[in-house]
């Protein structure tokens, strides 16, 4: 029940930071360090979210058939694949990693 | 039609169609992480923007808190504050038409519409995008959500590996030039070193204040981390394009600056 609560007011503030850009004053977007700050933390972000559903379990770190999985998407992406076909080939080698013996 | 003949709509169409079918990955992770139906499609409808939901179900699927989940996909949002800023600057929605905008602003919206010159083509790429990948985006994450709880074992399908992909597809686009790679390596080192000393998904936040230090004291683009997941004019002007979305976004800067 609770993970409902959380999920709505994440929903609620989602639409809180699009809603505001709507009624900032203009003169706002003069000041750049908003907008990179916004970047780069989209960035570590998203690197910090790879990161922990690659190696975390809990609060250890583990070496196991997800860093397959990391590895095939890297190479697809660098291939220039589409977003569907990275994730696939992600799930794919994880699977396959898996049925071979690795964990 | 005369609607499909603008190439900004038309662009808006594909960007839609290539959004929209990631959503699938999205619903089956979703519920394969916890969630339910109803919490997966909340998110989709209420919340929409693909990188935030993805978090969120990425710090559930973690053993992470309700908390740390709101918190890692609040942080991720605030990038559609700064482009509702440029929106608004180039479209002036007025009356209603602002709260319907502001709910479909988001990366592939705002490209379609800053790629564009003609400000009427700014105005339809967006809608064209918005309401697009909104509809389809939803419809994609309810089969997702509908296939993904038929799989039984989600790690005997390799999810969890579908999950990593997804979050490097995601992360990928944004990775132009050396300081966006250092800024990844220095958040993905810092996460590493905090997963054994903190509750899960926390390790994601440390990471969030890392790379907004980064930002706040580094003097690199502007718009850097501020690319769309799916480009919606690759292929239509090579690398060109990089630097086009740049260009236009401070553009949009000089236009406000116009009116203020």
């Amino acid at each position: 029940m609770s993970l409902w609560i959380w999920l709505l007011i994440a929903c609620a503030m989602a639409y809180a930071w699009k809603l505001m850009g709507y009624f900032v004053p203009a003169r706002l977007l003069k000041d750049p360090r908003m907008s990179r700050v916004a970047g780069t933390m989209t960035i570590g972000l998203l690197a910090s979210l790879t990161v922990v559903n690659t190696v975390a379990s809990g609060q250890s770190l583990a070496a196991d058939a997800r860093l397959g999985a990391l590895a095939a998407a890297a190479i697809a992406l660098a291939l220039r694949a589409p977003f569907l076909v990275v994730v696939v080939l992600g799930a794919g080698t994880a699977a396959v990693l898996r049925m071979l013996g690795w964990n | 039609m005369k609607l499909l003949s603008s190439p900004a709509v038309r662009v808006g169409l594909s960007i839609s169609v290539a959004t929209g079918l990631y959503g699938v990955s999205f619903g089956a992770l979703s519920v394969t992480s916890g969630l339910d139906f109803w919490q997966t499609m909340a998110l989709s409808l209420l919340l929409f923007s693909g990188g935030s939901q993805f978090a969120f179900i990425g710090v559930v699927s973690g053993g992470g808190s309700g908390i740390a989940a709101m918190s890692a996909a609040t942080l991720l949002g605030m990038r559609n504050g700064i482009y509702g800023m440029q929106l608004n600057a180039l479209l002036h929605p007025t009356g209603w038409r602002k709260y319907v905008a502001a709910q479909v602003t988001i990366d592939e919206s705002t490209a379609t519409s800053t790629g564009q010159t003609d400000p009427a083509e700014q105005r339809r790429g967006f809608w064209a995008a918005g309401i697009g990948i909104y509809v389809l985006w939803n419809l994609f994450t309810a089969v997702g959500a509908l296939a993904g709880s038929g799989l039984g074992d989600p790690k005997q399908w390799g999810l969890d590996g579908a999950a990593v992909a997804a979050f490097l597809a995601l992360l990928w686009p944004r990775l132009k030039g050396r300081e966006p790679i250092a800024i990844a390596v220095a958040c993905a080192v810092a996460t590493v070193a905090a997963v054994p000393f903190v509750p899960a998904g926390v390790p994601i936040l440390v990471a969030a204040v890392v790379a907004a230090a980064i930002g706040w004291y580094s003097h690199g683009r502007s718009d850097e981390g501020l690319e769309p997941d799916v480009e919606p004019y690759r292929g239509h002007h090579h690398r060109g394009a990089e630097h086009r979305g740049g260009e236009d976004r401070q553009r949009g800067k000089g236009v406000s600056g116009a009116d203020a």
